[in-house]
């Protein structure tokens, strides 16, 4: 019984990680249609930039902001500069993604070089919750409720602000919102900053948890791929369901079947193809 | 029937060919050879599906590592005999074709080239984890070229021309298969699916019969990756490898029977150059990526041809946007 409770939190920690990562892919996805292979690339950038500033004598706090102020500017660079001069070409976008991730991958391995970088747990959330005798560390709890804030707070942007309408507009239906006179440019910058800033901040998060080390970002894309192709193409509560998902099947594949986890991953795949391509919570085939 | 002359320079082409062995010393230079017939075969399967099917597939990888691994397990480390090994390898690796070819096209476009990145990144984390059977990180090796009818292929010469035989048989399959009824259709696909199923058409069918076809051919390049290296590691199923090999489509020009044969050529080669001096080849594929999308996005050689007739202030013979190009393909 203990060993389902550990890992179902183990999962619920690691999916949360996931959504994190995965939101803002999902959200990029769903509106600019830009599948972000970069995505996996600026989780593992921002984890380095954190760590490097953690060994500057950063707060770890401070090294969130950092990392993820990094990362924001640098997608927003590449959205800027780069992406919108592919407007309306979406294999040409994949590609330059694609691209820009394996640049800043290799950059990594030649900054940080090839040896894993353990990330030091912030003090105050350091140790272990113990509830009769049951031992779980808080700073997993901590990332967990992290993850269910910021699902809130997506959430109510994208349900309940203006922005959050104009957001679900281009999503739908991006010609009419723009003939409606949303500044869907803009709308896209703004995306795109989020949704980079949100993966290079996860990357520090997930930092005390993962540790960072080269091929971070291979493991963490193909499952947010895994996530959206799971929860439908720009759906906040698809991410959410998808992300804790296959963090429960991951951790207790990681557990049961140490040799297997990786092969487990196909299951879901394979049922959510076959019998819902659109995703369980999508409304269009992705 | 040919003209002539493209008749001549094809034969001038495979007489080239044949007497490589001759006109290149070096076993070195044989065995990078080798290497860009085994990758041409590959970038040729992987053509079926973008160039003339307009499905860009970032997992092609996987039927290469695929194929690589289970015939060094089975022959290696089973007890398999090589012919069996092989069969067993290329016939398995056909049916995981089945079944990723039934997943990816679940869906088009951009989800396809997802679904299909999904699953090659999953096979390379099943080889990096599942390292009782794979070896892991370490990869799996032993396996000993074989013999067949007395042909001794650890001689650098006689491989090129084993495998050259495949690339050989691999061209004239692929075009008969392009110039099929098949084949015809699946360009219709490619450039209007609608109108396709509006006649009547199994686009699916078509599409699937293409993928299975296409993985059949990655996996004997996989075959023969096998046999070249001996050796086969977690990096052969990653996304660069796919990566590498889409490279190799884009640059000779996607939808032409030629042109990722030149496209592996120009990769193979460039790989083997830049990796003696540099170890940061990852940066340059990325900025190739990079460079091709935003400054030629109808593949490398159609792209130099306009720039040099540019340079030399020619009207250029034939529209470039005529060429099927990756950048613009159909995306849905």
């Amino acid at each position: 019984m203990n060993f389902w409770i550990i890992q179902g939190l183990n999962g619920l920690a690691f999916g949360s990680l996931l959504f994190i990562l995965a939101s803002g892919f999902s959200l990029i996805f769903g509106l600019m249609r830009i599948v972000n292979l970069s995505h996996g690339a600026y989780f593992m950038l921002g984890a380095y930039v954190g760590v490097s500033a953690i060994e500057a004598g950063v707060n770890f706090w401070i090294a969130i902001l950092i990392g993820g102020g990094a990362i924001c500017i640098l997608g927003t660079l590449i959205e800027r500069f780069i992406l919108r001069r592919l407007n309306g070409q979406p294999l040409a976008q994949v590609l330059v993604t694609l691209g820009i991730a394996f640049i800043i991958a290799d950059t990594c391995v030649w900054i940080w070089t090839g040896d894993p970088r353990p990330v030091p747990m912030p003090r105050e959330l350091a140790g272990a919750l113990r509830v009769s005798n049951l031992a779980f560390p808080i700073y997993r709890l901590f990332v967990i409720g992290v993850a269910f804030a910021l699902a809130a707070a997506l959430w109510l942007l994208l349900e309940r602000s203006r922005l959050g309408a104009m957001i679900r507009a281009g999503v739908d239906d991006l010609p009419m919102a723009r003939a409606m006179g949303i500044r869907t440019s803009l709308l896209f910058s703004a995306v795109f900053c989020l949704g980079s800033a949100l993966a290079g901040a996860g990357g520090v998060l997930a930092g005390p948890i993962l540790s960072v080390y080269p091929g971070l970002d291979s493991d963490m894309l193909p499952l947010a791929l895994v996530v959206v192709i799971l929860g439908g193409v720009g759906s906040l509560v698809g991410a959410f369901v998808g992300s804790l998902l296959i963090g429960f099947i991951y951790s207790y594949g990681q557990a049961l079947f140490p040799d297997l986890a990786y092969v487990i991953l196909f299951l879901p795949m394979v049922l959510v193809l076959t019998l819902r391509p659109t995703g369980l919570f999508g409304r269009q085939a992705i | 029937m040919r003209v002539p002359s493209s008749m001549i320079s094809w034969l001038v082409a495979v007489a080239a060919l044949l007497a490589l062995p001759w006109l290149v010393t070096s076993d070195y230079y044989v065995n990078i050879a080798s290497q860009i017939v085994i990758a041409a075969i590959l970038a040729l399967s992987l053509n079926l599906l973008i160039g003339f099917g307009g499905m860009t597939s970032l997992g092609h990888a996987a039927y290469l590592g695929v194929a690589a691994y289970l015939s060094i397990y089975l022959t290696a480390h089973a007890g398999f005999g090589h012919l069996a090994g092989a069969l067993i390898a290329i016939g398995a690796t056909t049916v995981l074709a089945m079944l990723f070819g039934f997943l990816a096209l679940r869906a088009s476009g951009l989800g396809f080239l997802m679904i299909t990145l999904a699953l090659g990144q999953i096979l390379w984390g099943v080889a990096y984890r599942w390292a009782s059977l794979t070896g892991g990180d370490n990869g799996l090796g032993g396996l000993k070229r074989p013999h067949p009818f007395g042909l001794n292929l650890m001689d650098p010469a006689i491989f090129y021309y084993f495998v050259l035989a495949f690339l050989g048989i691999a061209l004239w399959c692929i075009a008969r298969f392009v110039q099929s009824g098949l084949g015809q259709s699946l360009q219709g696909t490619r450039d209007q699916p609608r109108r396709m199923r509006a006649l009547g058409y199994e686009v699916w069918l078509i599409q699937w019969l293409s993928f299975v076809f296409a993985g059949f051919w990655g996996a004997v390049a996989g075959l023969l990756y096998a046999y070249y290296h001996q050796f086969v590691s977690p990096q052969t199923l990653h996304l660069t490898t796919s990566a590498e090999a889409l490279l190799m489509v884009i640059a000779g020009g996607t939808g032409t029977l030629l042109g990722p044969v030149v496209g592996a050529a120009l990769v193979v080669i460039l790989k083997n150059i830049v990796s003696a001096y540099i170890t940061r080849w990852l940066i340059l594929l990325g900025v190739i990526f990079v460079a091709i999308v935003l400054f030629m996005p109808e593949g490398l050689v159609p792209g130099l041809t306009r720039w040099v007739r540019a340079l030399r202030n020619r009207p250029p013979a034939d529209k470039p946007a005529d060429a099927p190009s990756v950048a613009k393909g159909p995306a849905r």
